[in-house]
């Protein structure tokens, strides 16, 4: 099991009161496993999936990865692990602007402090496995929204991660390219065996899931196992 | 690639930024190291004026008076002219020049005068107005200068064209005060009989509105053997370095003239450091304007550059930026803009004193290079100071940050 989330709830200040977010949210997730999280705007969905590794404090409840508990862990170590383990891949891209697409993938490296030479070919690896080996030294402006989703998807490889966190990652795209990244995601998930959590919208997208979490309202109102998912 | 490369690429992505945020440090750093060298250029002039005050310092025997010193009574107590040696020998710093004398009251005729023993050179530098008369030397004719061809055999060199009359003060000659001049019918070149010794009066010094107007002045060790004292002086005159003598001075000068009176004529010495302190806290006025409006103007600039850069910020938290990492990115950048902005500022602060120091000030600027390094010193910490709020205020900024904008 590589995350396991107990009784998760994200609580909200409002002028009203206390707007719960998130309510008693539970489930497993193996190593491996192509996870979808769907549900209405509002449900929910990017404050569980920003939750799991720090990006949003939740209120209450426990998660764990790799079976240790991250939820007490301090601002510093939840940076160390999203540097070491976690790949992020968001709707609107979060490229930094004046950085070429080797510069844009090669941040994580960056971050931890690997070597010039080891970032490079790392960097240029990922690049030809998304396919933009020709697009080293474009700046962000001068690609596609769909090579764009590409470099943030190679960006989010390149320090091998063991989980990729995707919020929304077609919203930005027409159907055609929509399903050009979401096959990469599924090739990511079954060649490299890297885990993969997605938030959509898209019934299309979360047919690529093989554990689908639906939340209403800040509940986890359905959960659905494809293949080999722990549900607790 | 590394951390000072992301710093660099976004400095130079935004370049109208980068130019106003360099120009902001480089115009403060410019005010502040013109005004410098103007002021240092002012200062040596001033300082050069306040020598002209005179001596400030008096070293007199033990339980003698500058009353005693003045009234030049018969009996006035002295002191060992070893003194004089003394003090040229001793590491003191801050001695600018010392006049050694002997004065006594005599009569010459039926008149009263006092006849005071000096040693020409040393009393010619603590004499302003006795220089301002003439008598630091007038030009030689330029027939003499070497450069002209005539009298190279003497081996006058064109700097030292300018000799001191006063120099020349020969054994028998003397200059009498105006007053003195006066009673006793004086003229220049004329002759003065004292206690049997002929002197010829070589200048009659103009009225000076001193005690030096009733005195006449001979060689020292001419007054000595005519007086019977041998080796004795009535008081040591001494220019002191106002800024030495209000880091002890005086003090230092005791330990080592332990038998004597040593005092400071407190009007010189006080218009001495006052007019250094008025100059040093109008230089620190500027330097703490400068330096609040440097820093709010770098404050104002990185605090635009954080708002802007709040999705860019939000991008490295999340994909594993540490709050220091972030912190670090705003901090090198200032470091940048600060080593930029004192180098710049400093150049065109420089450019500016040179240009402007003679219309402004009427005096010549140098530049003054150990400028270049406060200057830099000066503008990282004015950009540190600008930048640390912002900075602190990018490292809080939430990672989800990029999430909520499309």
């Amino acid at each position: 099991m590589i995350i396991k989330v107990e009784k998760l709830t994200k609580q909200y200040r409002h002028k009203d009161g206390l707007i719960d977010a998130l309510s008693n949210i539970s489930f497993a997730v193996e190593k491996g496993s192509f996870v979808t999280i769907t549900g209405p705007s509002g449900s929910g969905k990017s404050t569980l999936l920003l939750s799991l590794f720090g990006l949003i404090k939740p209120t209450s409840g426990k998660i764990f990865f790799n079976n240790a508990e991250i939820s007490n862990a301090t601002d510093n170590e939840l940076a160390e692990i999203r540097q070491k383990h976690v790949g992020f891949i968001m709707q609107n891209f979060a490229l930094i602007p004046y950085l070429t697409t080797i510069q844009n993938i090669m941040v994580p490296l960056t971050l931890e402090k690997i070597k010039k030479n080891e970032q490079w070919e790392r960097a240029m690896e990922v690049l030809k496995f998304i396919g933009l080996e020709n697009r080293v030294n474009h700046l962000p402006r001068e690609l596609s929204t769909g090579q764009q989703q590409r470099v943030a998807i190679a960006r989010a490889l390149v320090h091998h991660p063991s989980v990729i966190l995707a919020d929304e990652p077609t919203g930005n795209l027409d159907p055609a390219l929509s399903l050009e990244i979401l096959d990469f995601l599924k090739k990511i998930n079954q060649t490299k065996g890297i885990t993969v959590i997605m938030v959509t919208h898209s019934p299309v997208a979360a047919g690529y899931g093989n554990l689908k979490i639906h939340l209403s309202d800040g509940h986890l109102s359905e959960q659905k196992v494809k293949e080999s998912v722990l549900v607790s | 690639m590394n951390i000072y490369k992301i710093v660099w690429l976004e400095l130079l992505n935004r370049k109208s930024q980068l130019i106003s945020g360099i120009l902001a440090i480089t115009l403060g750093i410019a005010v502040i190291v013109a005004i410098q060298s103007i002021s240092k250029v002012s200062k040596e002039n001033v300082a050069k004026k306040l020598d002209n005050l005179g001596a400030n310092i008096m070293v007199l025997p033990q339980g003698g008076s500058i009353d005693d010193y003045y009234t030049s009574d018969i009996d006035a107590p002295t002191i060992p002219m070893d003194y004089v040696e003394r003090i040229l020998n001793s590491t003191i710093q801050g001695v600018d020049n010392m006049s050694p004398k002997l004065t006594r009251r005599i009569k010459v005729g039926e008149n009263s005068i006092v006849l005071t023993g000096i040693l020409p050179k040393s009393e010619i530098a603590s004499k302003p107005l006795w220089q301002n008369s003439g008598l630091s030397g007038n030009d030689v004719k330029a027939s003499c200068a070497p450069t002209a061809g005539a009298n190279k055999s003497l081996g006058y060199k064109d700097e030292k064209l300018r000799r001191k009359v006063i120099d020349t003060l020969q054994r028998l000659d003397c200059i009498a005060g105006s007053q003195a001049a006066k009673r006793l019918n004086l003229k220049e070149n004329s002759k003065l009989s004292i206690s049997g010794k002929e002197f010829n009066v070589v200048k009659i010094l103009p009225e000076t509105g001193t005690v030096d107007d009733d005195r006449v002045f001979a060689h020292l060790a001419t007054v000595q053997e005519l007086l019977g004292i041998p080796n004795q002086i009535s008081a040591i005159e001494i220019m002191g370095c106002c800024n030495a003598i209000s880091e002890g001075l005086l003090g230092k000068l005791r330990n080592i003239l332990p038998d004597t009176r040593i005092t400071t004529i407190s009007q010189i010495v006080s218009t001495q450091i006052e007019t250094n302190q008025l100059m040093n806290k109008v230089s620190l006025v500027f330097l703490i304007i400068i330096f609040f409006v440097g820093s709010i103007s770098m404050g104002n600039y990185m605090w635009a550059n954080v708002n802007e850069r709040k999705k860019e910020i939000g991008t490295l938290r999340m994909i594993g930026a540490s709050k220091k990492t972030i912190y670090q990115l705003f901090l090198l950048k200032a470091l940048f803009l600060g080593i930029s902005g004192g180098i710049a500022g400093y150049i065109v602060g420089t450019l500016a004193g040179l240009i402007l120091g003679p219309y402004l000030a009427g005096m010549v600027v140098q530049p003054v290079y150990i400028y270049l390094l406060w200057s830099v010193i000066l503008s990282i910490i004015i950009a540190f100071a600008g930048t640390i709020i912002p900075a602190y205020m990018a490292a809080k900024i939430d990672p989800h940050t990029n999430l909520q904008e499309a």
